[in-house]
């Protein structure tokens, strides 16, 4: 039932590769302890690959936008790589899609941020 | 604790988030032995599991001592889905819209959006103490939110 993530570094980007569901008490909170170790760390260049992701509800797509907003407040930049349909059809609904940098590329989505 | 009574399988349950999986998922099954397309069983267990985690979160605040009470009815020509909490009401017309600019970015506020997107008829009724949610959605209808 919940969500698995693991780390990569790819020229300077940091991608979190999550699987599973993004709920409540579950995915949520993990995806929230996540980005803010990765602020601690001074990584503000960050790709959430969702591909494996096959659940979200409300309360993870207000993580989403928490993370998106807490990493552009510290100076950095989050995008979203590889969204199922699901997830896809739940940001166009809530409006959220044209907020977010969506990418379907992994190369591409990488070559996307700035070099500080 | 359950009761049946005709298609109508009712549960009455702690304020837990095992609680409000267990209702999904018994959404999920009502829809799926209803015949409806995957689409729309998404839908439906995510619009139900939506006012599940309303009445536990915002409505019995994880309470021990209040109860969910979820009831599920196939009608022949609905799928009637019932959530109840012992909180203190929900005023729907003070929701904020999740979708003015203004709350855009806001963390939280969509699930009554949500579910209203997902089913066909969604009521709100004041208990005093709690909300009843009822979610309806009538089958062989076209899909909602697509």
């Amino acid at each position: 039932m919940s969500m698995k993530i693991s780390t990569r570094q790819v020229d300077g980007v940091t991608i979190l590769d999550l699987g599973g569901r993004i709920t409540l008490g579950e995915g949520s909170v993990q995806l929230r302890d996540s980005v803010r170790d990765l602020l601690g760390k001074g990584q503000k260049k960050i790709l959430l690959n969702l591909g494996e992701v096959n659940y979200i509800d409300s309360s993870g797509i207000g993580e989403l936008v928490s993370a998106y907003t807490t990493v552009r407040n510290q100076g950095g930049e989050l995008k979203l790589l590889n969204l199922t349909r699901k997830v896809h059809d739940l940001l166009q609904i809530t409006k959220l899609y044209t907020v977010f940098d969506v990418k379907d590329d992994e190369a591409s989505a990488i070559a996307s941020y700035g070099h500080a | 604790m359950t009761g049946q009574q005709a298609s109508r399988i009712t549960y009455t349950l702690d304020s837990s988030l095992d609680s409000v999986n267990k209702v999904e998922q018994t959404a999920e099954q009502m829809a799926r032995k209803a015949g409806v397309d995957e689409d729309e069983i998404f839908r439906i267990s995510m619009a139900v599991r939506e006012a599940a985690v309303n009445a536990v979160l915002h409505g019995n605040a994880y309470d021990p001592e209040k109860r969910m009470t979820a009831s599920f009815e196939n009608t022949g020509s609905s799928l009637v889905i019932r959530i109840t909490d012992e909180g203190k009401g929900l005023d729907p017309s003070t929701l904020p819209d999740p979708l003015a600019p203004e709350n855009l970015l806001r963390g939280s506020g969509r699930g009554i959006f949500l579910i209203r997107s997902f089913m066909d008829e969604v009521h709100f009724r004041q208990l005093h103490p709690g909300t009843e949610l009822t979610l309806i959605k009538h089958l062989g209808s076209a899909p909602a939110g697509a």
